[in-house]
């Protein structure tokens, strides 16, 4: 980590968290407990129209997983933020975020009132006036999507253990959106939401 | 400098007027093979069983063309390959709420699945089934890669944007939506037909081949839905020239996935996206015009 340290906070298990950033500025994400996905997603600081894209992202570097050099782009294909650092190996793309909707379909309509990412997603977004039609495909941070030779694709044990952490450079002014993932149906979190730490530098 | 002149009798209001009449019954216009057929009542060429009277769409696009337009529920649309070389970029939105739109996430999540195809749902980010595709679907589906952008386009091709030849296939998307008062906003990631994409063991990803000529998918709206294409270059593919070929839409009405239809009952998740959608449809105004509907 370069610069000084400007905020360092332990997010909840379960909560949203979300934190403007300036060009240049780092943002380390600390898995504390193991096998914590952290579903998360990052705009322009000004323009909502301009936010992550997963589907631009993996077809600019032809690679669903992200890690060490990887550039979070945009729906016009610019940089947003650079993976500049990454001690796990690989995070998600394409599994997107749990809501209380997709998880009725995946688990049962007994599921449609558990908390769920899009609703942290919602609620970390609301004071900057950004709200479902903000809501696109998201990283998942820890979070392991294989997809098999036949296609066969699922969200299985993580890769993850105490203390691992990925860190984004921001390349531009942007708001950053975290879900601390409340999941407790499938082994995002080995069924057991728990804190996370995030250290933004300057 | 002299006011140019034309030799084409344009120079009066009336010589304007009998020109611009003469172009529907050209020639030209009778060569031209990528145009909606109107009233699409007297398109030919139908797919087997379906009568003409049925025909509620039918248009052929060129590689660059878009088209965005509401669909009922039952609906049938049909989109065919012609020459076996082109791609097509889709989105769906919920005509009565378009806030609710594809969310190619949760398609593939839901269904455990990324090489989706003949057989599989379109979900929503509600959880409820948009458009099913038929399974004797022979056309290809990727939801990873989406469209392209302004920016890969121009480095790629050596320009973007609307007014050019090569226009990204976000821009194109978003033409189509704007017709339907939705903007860059709602646009969400979307899904490529026609092209598909393989993942190695290693995440890397790999364009497969296209064809062949007269590939099709059929999509069967389960919802009232705006179905907005666009036919523009796969992101991944690599070729120097911007590449592709006709694509032909053809819809007609017809029936949604009914109780024990077998799309609903291959998959426990399957039952419940259709379940969720049946829920919707009960609190539905019965056209589908909720506050805040885009027009057809």
């Amino acid at each position: 980590m370069t610069g000084s340290v400007i905020l360092d906070e332990v997010v909840p298990a379960r909560a949203p968290w979300s934190r403007r950033l300036e060009t240049g500025d780092t943002l380390r994400i600390v898995d504390l407990e193991g096998n914590q996905a952290v579903d998360f997603i990052v705009y322009d600081a000004v323009d909502p129209d301009l936010r992550y894209d997963a589907s631009v992202t993996v077809a600019a570097q032809r690679n669903i997983f992200l890690t060490t050099g990887s550039v979070l782009r945009d729906g016009e294909g610019e940089p947003l933020l650079t993976v500049v650092d990454d001690v796990v190996g690989r995070h998600d793309t394409i599994g997107g975020a749990c809501s209380c909707e997709s998880n009725t379909v995946r688990y049962g309509h007994h599921t449609k009132h558990q908390h769920a990412c899009v609703d942290n997603f919602l609620t970390a977004l609301a004071p900057y006036g950004r709200g479902k039609r903000d809501m696109v495909s998201n990283v998942n941070w820890f979070m392991n999507v294989p997809v098999e030779a036949d296609g066969s694709l699922g969200i299985v044990d993580g890769l993850s253990a105490p203390g691992k952490y990925v860190e984004l450079r921001a390349e531009r002014p942007v708001l950053v959106a975290v879900s601390n993932c409340p999941q407790i149906n499938n082994p995002c979190n080995d069924f057991n939401p728990t804190p996370i730490r995030v250290v933004v530098s300057r | 400098m002299d006011t140019p002149t034309s030799d084409s009798g344009t120079g009066t209001v009336l010589g304007a007027r009998d020109h611009a009449r003469a172009q529907a019954a050209s020639a030209a216009a009778a060569a031209m093979t990528t145009q909606p057929t109107i009233p699409a009542s007297t398109a030919t060429d139908l797919p087997p069983g379906v009568e003409a009277s049925s025909v509620v769409w039918d248009e052929t696009l060129a590689l660059g063309g878009y088209a965005s337009r509401v669909i009922r529920r039952g609906t049938h649309l049909q989109l065919t390959d012609v020459d076996g070389d082109t791609n097509v970029n889709l989105v769906l939105h919920h005509a009565a709420r378009p806030i609710e739109r594809l969310n190619v996430a949760d398609t593939v999540k839901l269904q455990w699945n990324a090489y989706l195809g003949a057989g599989a749902l379109l979900l929503s980010d509600m959880g409820r089934v948009l458009c099913s595709i038929l399974p004797d679907s022979t056309g290809a589906l990727d939801l990873l890669c989406g469209a392209s952008t302004r920016r890969a386009v121009a480095e790629r091709y050596g320009g973007s944007g609307n007014h050019s030849p090569t226009p990204s296939g976000r821009d194109r998307l978003l033409l189509g939506l704007a017709k339907h008062g939705l903007t860059r906003r709602d646009l969400p990631p979307s899904a490529n037909l026609f092209r598909s994409v393989r993942v190695d063991a290693d995440g890397g990803l790999a364009l497969t081949p296209s064809g062949p000529p007269g590939a099709y998918l059929t999509l069967r709206a389960e919802l009232d839905v705006l179905v907005t294409v666009a036919v523009t270059p796969h992101p991944l593919d690599e070729r120097p020239a911007y590449t592709g070929g006709e694509v032909r839409l053809t819809g007609w009405s017809g029936a949604a996935a009914g109780p024990d239809h077998p799309a609903r009952t291959a998959s426990p998740e399957a039952q419940r996206a259709f379940e969720n959608t049946d829920d919707v449809l009960l609190t539905l105004s019965s056209s589908g015009a909720a506050s805040g509907a885009v027009a057809p």
